[in-house]
């Protein structure tokens, strides 16, 4: 029955495979050709840093890898992550952190505060890398930079404090009015809209670092787009950027603190999302540090005994409910029983599983500084214990408040990233086997679900928040109502006067008890319910030593890294 | 014979009748029959297909009557069984529900300190509910820092997991509730100096934690009656997951049944879809020629070029699935209308090859018409050709669904499709292999089906095999 | 043949066109706003970034605009990279995606030809089944698995060998590209090894190779003259296309490799709903789709004379 093989039979097997091997060899030939093309054709385009080592103590550089591309180093317009590492270290500001997210003085090594004037004397010897020193007059131009319309710069409200800030950014102002002037070449004045006693604080972001006006207008509309159109004035300046592919700094021997520097180079040479494969290339010693390890890589961490160590990174993750008219989110009992039911131990330590995750108890994280010691420390948040047997009896007082036979379904918005995939799934199935919720949970990737959070078309939703400068204020008036971050519109005059007095008040004690007040209010109005401070993993090689980890500021800066010979 | 010229005679020609045959000048040794009843008979003999039809059986046994016979609710997560291996199961202990630990601090606890933090012991028995440490304090300590590794760490400082960073001198305990398997632990205590910087020395301490539930989880889950049933102390059987369980503790076998209905559903029905209508399309194209052809192929070539994720957003719009909701329907349709040009194109590929062929000229002159000849002619030549692609598709499609149930059109969670089990499965490949193992090798194992059914319809379709068995 | 080619290209031209409108008009109904952040912003910058990208302005004359800045060969600014063109995007990537996708495409190919007649030679028979075994396994799990494990392997290898034999990610030599390419290439020459099996069963029952062997020829030049070279149309009908996808599917290889290639950026621009990347790669990529494709349709008359070209 078997099919007439012709092809079958064996000297016509025997013959066609002998072809067969011949054409096969040819092949091979043509394709070792086409690698030699290919090959001298990949080294055009290349990254360059083809054979490097993760450390190199002789030439002093460190090779490192990053998880997305830097989009952005106009410091003025920036935003990311990745960009915010980089120019601290290309860059500096006024102020700047160290390792140990304390502020000290970088450009401005003294200043003084007089109600709503303060005074910054910069060093004689800030120098840019081109020579020249850095001025007032830098600083003057890239503050009025930052907060003109046309910028359309998404952190200008950092600038806001300053006098006339929002009123230009409105348009409503020319940007000349901004209340910053150069005294002299290195003496900056600056006059604030109403006097608030944080804001050196807030002349460390990146917002606030200085541009050279001559330079900027040079590069034709091209500033910061190319490692030609950028000048530097940080610790290292960038050498070799290819877009996508590779980062290199080195050392900026014009920097004022250069003594305080070890390394000569710091090497991005890869670029990918994909941590196993920085894992990899940990691995095979291309890379000296591997960080933002997700739960499920640490199992190949601890297999190859590498230590593993964490640092906060500074941001709280909560579910945010909707206070719209027409949610019934709105219901203080229906939120109560949300509350109670939450077990923020049972979603880090069995299902998120990133021993980085801690539970969250409240908005302002645990690493928050107080008036002395933590904030944590000195005011302690209202302790809710998860409670299910409460939580289903608020939940009937609030079927009963508003009237309903049953609970419609509720809309769970959420990312479609692998954290926020596992928490929706796992709280849904958590609200209906405990509180009988129907929750739909609306995946949506991140531009939609940021157009959706922002336009309140959700009825809860996972949210992140993470400080912009080193002051409570900046987790404090998340909910006020004139805040547009405030997606879920809460609106509490209690709450609105707190905040005006963290915002107004120059008595530290003042302040703190007004962020203890602003505390209490989101845990017993149940304004949002608490899921997790966030941590990150990272593994390191033990020769490099005094990596920068912050959970405020730039979360990573080698700058004052040094490699040891020995571990 | 001899070289007499032979005359043709009309009786030569004329059908053979019962006389003839009894006579022996033709023998037919069976029926004529016609081409598509000799492919079915020849697909019924060939071993290929007889296989593939046994995995079908099969596989569809598993999907239609599996979750009749293992009742076991797909999206049940069991949160202490998270990422089991198959056969997991085994017993566990009823204890009383969670209550915090206040801990141990340095004036509860009166014991002299050294430079290492020492004596380690535990504070009570250790479970998977909670493993309670408590530590003699070291001297001029700031903190410490708790590690928790899952072999021993002796061995190059490989502290493992850092679980805990304390920052109060006074504080000598620590309650780890992080992830709890009933496996051997090694916990490693750090002490900190002033600058919060690492000592150098580090104490050691093992424990296995014992597998405890409390009553209420236990009834919750379904494993006892109900939670007044037991008590404290009692050993209660714990479900049996024969392929394990995921990464939120649902049971896979239950899962890939029901995972089976989507993925298969789609699998098979929209590459059937699509190749139906690559074909009627291709075969136009090539046939019709000229300018219908080159019209008909540009169209082609634009389908392709669209951006594929954007237009299943859209579509997704369009079809107005709601968040949350499974939008099966829309999915095919959007894969379908997507998809068919490969298959047109290679269609229109062998049409072109053979339209030019005496005998289709010939049936052309005998009138056939172009419906008749694509039937007749073409798919039987190309039928080869449009099997493998078949065959292919198949999986191609599953994983296309997988990732459109991820973007939210398709599937909505938590009900199950082997792609997005595979998908999920990736993430914790290298831990829990079977998370992603066993999806994937029901998916192979559909396509092996395919494959083979496309052999055997292939072998049985093939118009030059006609005859010769 | 050269109007052939010319009456093409007009053809193409129009279908980019088409591909591009349709792009532009999808791409405005999927609901997101590119300029949105997770900051908001107050109104007056919103309107002015909406100025600056010309997004204030009714559809239509965006529309206009778009298409008479492709004209003059410029895709606009991306939003995302904010000071970047995407002409230059498409420049400094595209080269790599297109290196790494000739190479896959080479490895495909060949093996896809050299496994196919050999399944189809010894059919039924330990070849045959140990390769179709293979194909099988290896369309049946995901990319992004095969990926991650050859990248581990290399790992293994490394470490095995003591030193670095291959680089395990990145670009920049030829030896980047090996593994990465295989990877690549593999399920398209899964596919490949299929369709000529099939194909080459096809052509060896068929009518003229029973003739050239009744004729007597030598069973050498039967496989290379007859059997092969119209065995392989199939396959060369596949490839144009099959050039096209693989080099903007390069994706997960890009991820898993750290390539920086145009594959990545493209993906990231859909989620980021960044308008002008999008536009501009897919009516990049619909031009090469289409000039593929018309190299395809040429070599077909070349290989068998059969096929007429009009």
């Amino acid at each position: 029955m078997a099919q007439p093989n012709i092809a079958n039979r064996d000297p016509m097997s025997r013959a066609a495979t002998r072809q067969l091997l011949w054409i096969a060899g040819a092949a091979l030939v043509g394709l070792a050709l086409l690698l030699a093309a290919l090959g001298w054709a990949a080294t055009l385009t290349g990254g360059g840093a083809a054979a490097t080592h993760a450390l190199d103590f002789k030439t002093r550089t460190v090779t490192t890898s990053i998880r997305n591309d830097v989009p952005q180093l106009d410091s003025s317009r920036s935003k990311d992550i990745e960009s915010y590492n980089i120019l601290h270290t290309v860059m500096e500001g006024l102020l700047r952190y160290d390792n140990n997210s304390n502020l000290v003085p970088g450009v401005a090594d003294r200043w003084e505060v007089d109600g709503a004037r303060v005074t910054f004397y910069l060093r004689e010897n800030a120098r840019w890398s081109d020579g020249k020193p850095v001025t007032a007059h830098d600083f003057v131009f890239a503050w009025r930079l930052a907060v003109i319309p046309e910028t359309a710069s998404e952190y200008a409200f950092l600038l806001y404090p300053v006098k006339n800030g929002e009123a230009i950014n409105r348009g409503e102002m020319p940007p000349e009015s901004l209340g910053v002037r150069a005294a002299s070449d290195r003496v900056l004045e600056v006059e604030l809209q109403n006097a608030i006693a944080y804001f050196p604080k807030l002349t460390a972001a990146q917002t606030y670092y200085p541009i050279r006006e001559d330079f900027f207008k040079s590069r034709n509309g091209r500033y910061a787009a190319d490692t030609e159109d950028l000048l530097y004035n940080g610790a290292f300046r960038i050498t070799r950027w290819v877009h996508g592919a590779s980062l290199r700094m080195e050392k900026n021997d014009l920097y004022w603190d250069k003594d305080s520097i070890w390394l000569n180079a710091i090497d991005i040479a890869y670029i990918t999302t994909d941590a196993v494969a920085r894992l990899n290339l940990f691995q095979d010693g291309r890379i000296a540090d591997v960080d933002y390890l997700p739960g499920e890589a640490l199992d190949q961490v601890l297999q190859q005994r590498w230590s593993l160590r964490r640092f906060n990174d500074g941001s709280m993750w909560f579910i945010e409910l909707n206070f719209r008219e027409d949610r019934l989110t709105r219901n203080f009992h229906l939120r109560r029983a949300l509350q109670l039911a939450n077990d923020p131990a049972e979603l880090v330590f069995k299902v998120l599983k990133t021993p980085s995750f801690t539970p969250a108890e409240s908005l302002f994280p645990s690493t928050m500084k107080g008036e002395h010691g933590l904030f944590r420390q000195q005011y302690p948040p209202p302790h809710v214990p998860t409670d299910l047997t409460e939580a289903r009896k608020e939940l009937e007082l609030a079927r009963q408040e508003l009237g309903l036979d049953t609970f419609p379904p509720l809309v769970l918005l959420a990312d479609d990233t692998p954290a926020a995939i596992t928490h929706s799934e796992y709280l849904q199935e958590y609200l209906r086997r405990n509180l009988g919720l129907e929750i739909r949970i609306d995946r949506q990737n991140f531009r939609q679900r940021l157009e959706k959070q922002q336009q309140g078309e959700f009825d809860l939703t996972l949210k992140g928040w993470s400080a912009d400068y080193d002051d409570p204020l900046s987790w404090a008036d998340l909910f006020a109502s004139w805040n547009l971050n405030n997606n879920g519109r809460y609106d509490n005059p209690a709450l609105d006067a707190q905040v005006r007095i963290a915002m107004q008040s120059l008595d530290e004690s003042e302040r703190y008890r007004a962020f203890a007040e602003v505390q209490r209010i989101l845990i017993e109005d149940a304004v949002i319910v608490m899921a997790y401070e966030r941590g990150v993993m990272y593994v390191q090689d033990p020769r490099l030593k005094n990596v920068g980890r912050r959970f405020m500021g730039p979360p990573t800066d080698y700058s004052r890294a040094y490699i040891t010979e020995e571990p | 014979m001899s070289a007499v010229e032979w005359q043709p005679r009309s009786e030569d020609f004329a059908r053979a009748t019962d006389a003839d045959r009894r006579r022996g000048e033709q023998r037919l040794v069976r029926p004529s029959i016609s081409y598509w009843q000799d492919a079915w008979r020849r697909l019924k003999r060939n071993p290929r297909a007889v296989v593939s039809l046994g995995i079908v059986v099969a596989l569809s046994l598993f999907t239609i009557a599996g979750p009749w016979v293992w009742r076991v609710n797909p999206a049940a997560q069991d949160i202490d069984q998270i990422s089991r291996p198959p056969g997991a199961g085994g017993t566990g202990r009823i204890v009383e529900p969670y209550i915090q630990w206040a801990g141990v601090t340095t004036e509860t606890l009166a014991t002299a300190g050294s430079a290492l933090a020492t004596n380690i012991r535990l504070a009570e028995p250790a479970t998977t509910q909670a493993v309670r440490l408590e530590w003699a304090p070291a001297a001029n300590a700031s903190g410490y820092h708790v590690y928790r590794n899952i072999s021993s760490p002796r061995v190059g400082r490989a502290l493992g997991l850092p679980l805990a960073e304390i920052i109060d001198p006074h504080r000598v305990s620590f309650e780890d509730r992080f992830d709890l398997e009933p496996v051997k632990y090694w916990y490693s205590i750090v002490a900190l100096d002033a600058n919060g910087a690492e000592a150098d020395d580090y104490a050691v301490f093992e424990v296995e934690p014992a597998m405890v539930i409390t009553a209420e989880e236990a009834a919750d889950r379904g494993w006892i009656a109900d939670a007044g049933a037991v008590r404290v102390g009692d050993m209660v059987a714990l479900p049996n997951h024969p392929l394990g369980t995921d990464y939120l503790g649902r049971d896979m076998l239950s899962r890939l049944m029901h995972g089976a209905r989507v993925s298969l559903f789609i699998g098979v029905v929209a590459p059937l879809l699509f190749v139906f209508f690559g074909i009627v399309y291709g075969s136009t194209a090539g046939f019709a020629g000229g300018r219908i052809d080159q019209l008909m192929m540009r169209v082609a070539d634009f389908v392709v070029a669209l951006p594929f994720l954007l237009f299943m957003i859209l579509f997704r719009i369009a079809f107005g699935v709601q968040p949350g909701e499974s939008g099966v329907l829309p999915m095919l349709v959007a894969l379908v209308l997507l998809s068919w040009p490969s298959t047109a194109r290679l269609v229109r590929g062998q049409v072109l090859q053979i339209r030019n062929e005496g005998y289709i000229g010939a049936s052309r002159l005998l009138g056939a018409r172009t419906g008749y000849l694509v039937f007749r002619h073409m798919i039987p030549n190309t039928i080869g050709v449009i099997l493998v692609t078949l065959t292919f598709e198949v999986p191609r499609v599953i994983f296309i669904e997988a990732f459109l149930s991820f973007i939210g059109m398709g599937v909505a969670p938590p009900t199950p499709s082997w792609g997005s089990m595979s998908n999920e499965g990736i993430k914790t490949m290298l831990a829990h292999p079977h998370e992603l193992l066993f999806p994937a090798l029901f998916i192979s194992v559909a396509v092996l089906a395919f494959n083979l059914l496309g052999d055997g319809l292939r072998d049985a379709l093939d118009v030059r095999l006609r005859g010769r068995e | 043949m050269l109007a052939y080619i010319l009456k093409r290209l007009v053809q193409g031209a129009v279908t980019v066109w088409f591909i591009a409108t349709a792009t532009f008009v999808a791409m405005h109904a999927v609901p997101g706003d590119p300029l949105r952040g997770e900051r908001i912003a107050n109104e007056q910058i919103l309107a002015n970034l909406e100025a600056r990208y010309g997004l204030d302005k009714p559809l239509l004359e965006q529309y206009v605009v778009y298409i008479g800045g492709m004209l003059r060969g410029d895709f606009g600014l991306s939003y995302v990279q904010q000071n970047r063109r995407v002409n230059d995007i498409i420049r400094e990537h595209f080269p790599v995606s297109a290196t790494l996708g000739i190479l896959a495409m080479a490895f495909a190919t060949v093996g896809g030809v050299l496994w196919g007649a050999l399944t189809a030679i010894y059919r039924n028979r330990l070849p045959d089944v140990v390769i179709m075994f293979a194909v099988i396994v290896g369309i049946s799990v995901p990319s992004f698995v095969v990926a991650a494990f050859s990248q581990l392997a290399l790992v293994s290898l490394n470490s095995a060998f003591g030193s670095s034999l291959l680089p395990v990610a990145g670009w920049g030599t030829v030896w980047h590209m090996l593994v990465p390419a295989l990877v690549l290439g593999l399920s398209t020459m899964a596919y490949l090894t299929r369709l000529m099996r099939s194909s080459m069963l096809d052509i060896t029952t068929s009518d003229f190779v029973r003739t050239a062997r009744a004729k007597g020829l030598p069973p050498t030049r039967i496989f290379l003259r007859h059997q092969l070279r119209n065995a392989i149309l199939p396959v060369v009908t596949v490839l144009g296309p099959q050039i096209a996808l693989i080099t903007t599917g390069g994706f997960v290889v890009e991820l898993v490799f750290a390539i920086p290639g145009l594959g990545r950026y493209f993906v990231d621009a859909v989620h980021q709903l960044d308008y002008t990347v999008i536009m501009g790669t897919t009516t990049f990529y619909g031009a090469f789709l289409v000039f593929m494709v018309l190299v395809v349709d040429v070599l077909y008359s070349f290989i068998d004379p059969r096929v007429t070209l009009e």
